[in-house]
């Protein structure tokens, strides 16, 4: 909250997550939002889809060696819907993935996500294929998301990026952890509060 | 000049200044806790030092883990009692109003905050919960946000945001028998799309809206995260003023009257140009119910479900389809329910009650059906009581419970197990929703559900009507 830490690339493998509307639930199920802490939530993510009901492995592309160490997720439309969960992105952060990539994410996970300092870039539908099919073909594929210069490469390709202009610059500035730079205002914000009619319960 | 909308005036009015990542600092007027994303946002204002400079804005309860039958402290389940004790020892380290366990005043976050007046129209509203857009009934821009959020508006009543579109969304004509809220909203998610809403604030309205109370308006704003809106919201009205005048939060007098010229001076301008609009007949509304394993994802009770290659995601359909054990062109109508759930910040409010207990008056749940009604808060539960309610539930073979989040998201032990199909007035059905990842939910309305519940699978709530 105090460094300011400037994060303009993520450079690595990746891993793909295919799918539409892939929510929060299956993220993170809700059991594990009963820990007060996040510090255990890189063990859970997906935890559902990756193991049955004796914690034995499933079929999951996080749980395939063939992924290991990878920092970029690939996903498709409207990833992270539904609940606000800030687990879900921590769960993601914490197992390794210091990137995402995909056609559209929700609102407020991709919110949560910048807050944190892990970048959500969209691309696509036909370049997210292509990146899909890439580390498919090849999980030692090296990735660059480089936020200033908008684009993803790797093997001599390179694939323009869009994110909004607001978390762009919270992200290479350092500015993406904010509440030090919302408390550095409390006077103005005293300010905007005081013009404010229910915060005095509209006396005169 | 044109006019302005609801969302531009009270963005103006909370606006603090432009932060240099270009978002906009926004004073967030009245805030709500819980025990489930609050706890890391706390240690973060511990580890730096930080207090709380508005705690007066912000209040607290107990809602997600509560157990709904044996409520006795310490819970059951040690995770429980330990989040429990975390938030306890917070709001008390903090300064913050708790409405604990032993408070009239506790329930579902979405369901005390309009009940005890603290929601207003012409706020801004946070709460780290996606269904936060509930409160946009009353003319509230309220925003379900993260911990690291939530960490903001504790250390400094304030959120860096960006600008949304607003989107109008006018129900014109009239609701037909046995259609709900709930079947207007899912209608709406159908139609839009589960990511439809990405970058816009709905405003809802039109005659069906304009005729409903505050609790059916609650239902429609409840569900605009699930159309990917992370906003909804009804322009305050005469219903509003009604129903605010009196809760212990509203200013009395004098204050009430200037109270409302302010409400209604941040109602949306008639000659306002929104930067979407679009118009559904009220007629064209069935009672709906959930096939898939998103809220999107949902027909007309006379309809059949899709066939994946006439959709326009036919992956997702065949996924659902994976999960649900469903087949295309089937009938939704005859589908068996093992469980059904009447509650949640969507549905747990008397009106919804009173309209299940209808249905379920004299008449018996079918054996092969778990049966709870779980009241949205403490204060709903009373209500219901001194009207007999909990009777009619009860002696048609419903399990009356304490108020709580419950089976919507089951971190309490409400749970469905193994492969049940759960007939619920909940939210969500994503797969493991209600607690079995195996299990299965279809959403409905609340009377939908009391006649599933009778009839152990899904039928025409229409043939009781």
């Amino acid at each position: 909250m105090s460094e300011i830490v400037k994060i303009t690339k993520v450079a690595g493998t990746a891993v793909p997550i295919r799918g539409n509307d892939i929510d929060t639930d299956r993220i993170i199920p809700a059991r594990y939002l009963k820990e007060v802490t996040f510090a255990r939530m890189g063990d859970y993510p997906f935890f559902d889809e990756r193991f049955d009901a004796a914690k034995k492995k499933k079929d999951h592309p996080f749980n395939d060696p063939e992924y290991k160490g990878a920092s970029i997720l690939f996903v498709n439309k409207n990833f992270g819907c539904g609940s606000s969960r800030e687990h879900a992105p921590q769960a993601l952060h914490r197992f390794g993935i210091q990137a995402i990539v995909g056609e559209s994410f929700a609102a407020i996970f991709a919110g949560n996500c910048t807050m944190m300092g892990l970048p959500t870039v969209v691309v696509d539908a036909k370049e997210i294929a292509q990146l899909m099919k890439s580390v498919e073909d090849n999980p030692r594929t090296e990735y660059t998301v480089d936020l200033q210069s908008k684009t993803i490469s790797y093997g001599g390709q390179k694939i323009p990026i869009e994110l909004p202009e607001t978390y762009r610059t919270a992200l290479t500035q350092g500015y993406w952890d904010s509440t030090t730079l919302l408390r550095a205002n409390l006077d103005a914000v005293k300010k905007t509060a005081a013009k404010l009619p229910y915060m005095t319960g509209f006396t005169d | 000049m044109a006019g302005r909308t609801l969302y531009d005036k009270i963005w103006q009015s909370h606006s603090v200044g432009t932060l240099p990542t270009g978002q906009t600092q926004l004073f967030i007027g009245l805030h709500l806790i819980h025990e489930i994303t609050t706890a890391p946002a706390f240690d973060m204002l511990r580890e730096t030092g930080m207090d709380v400079p508005f705690r007066e804005r912000t209040f607290a309860t107990i809602d997600h883990i509560v157990p709904t039958d044996l409520r006795k402290r310490p819970f059951l389940d040690p995770e429980a009692e330990e989040l429990t004790q975390a938030l306890e020892k917070n709001v008390a380290q903090f300064g913050v109003e708790f409405f604990g366990l032993d408070s009239m005043n506790q329930g579902i976050v979405h369901v005390i905050g309009p009940q005890l007046g603290l929601t207003q129209p012409g706020m801004t509203l946070a709460c780290g919960d996606s269904h936060t857009s509930t409160h946009g009934a009353f003319g509230t821009l309220a925003f379900g946000i993260g911990t690291s959020q939530v960490r903001d508006v504790l250390a400094t009543q304030t959120l860096a945001m960006d600008k949304l579109k607003v989107r109008r969304i006018n129900v014109t004509g009239e609701m037909g028998n046995g259609v709900y809220p709930k079947d207007v909203i899912l209608y709406i998610i159908r139609r839009l799309g589960v990511g439809g809403g990405k970058g816009f604030a709905y405003e809802y309205g039109g005659p069906v809206i304009d005729r409903m109370n505050m609790e059916e308006r609650m239902t429609v704003c409840n569900m605009s995260i699930e159309g990917g809106a992370l906003v909804g919201y009804v322009n305050p009205d005469q219903t509003t003023f009604d129903y605010l005048k009196g809760r212990p939060h509203v200013p009395k007098g004098n204050g009430f009257e200037r109270a409302v010229a302010y409400w209604k001076s941040i109602a949306s301008d008639a000659n306002t140009e929104y930067d979407d609009v679009v118009i559904y007949d009220g007629k064209e509304i069935e009672p709906t119910v959930t096939w898939g394993i998103n809220p999107g994802q949902s027909v007309g009770i006379s309809e059949k479900l899709p066939k994946p290659e006439e959709s326009v995601d036919p992956d997702a359909v065949k996924k659902a389809y994976e999960h649900m054990g469903w087949k295309p062109g089937a009938p939704i109508l005859g589908t068996p329910v093992n469980v059904a759930f009447i509650g949640s910040c969507t549905n747990g409010r008397l009106a919804d009650l009173r309209a299940a207990a209808k249905i379920a008056k004299g008449r018996k749940v079918n054996p092969s059906v778990r049966a709870l009604v779980v009241p949205g808060s403490a204060e709903v539960k009373k209500l219901a009581e001194q009207e007999g309610l909990h009777e009619v539930f009860i002696e048609a073979g419903f399990q009356w419970r304490e108020a709580g989040c419950s089976m919507c998201l089951a971190m309490n032990p409400d749970k469905l197990n193994g492969r049940e199909i759960s007939a619920s007035s909940s939210n969500r059905n994503f797969i493991g929703r209600q607690g079995s990842p195996q299990g299965r939910t279809l959403l409905m309305s609340p009377v939908m559900v009391a006649a599933a519940a009778l009839n152990g699978k899904v039928v025409d709530v229409r043939e009781y009507e």
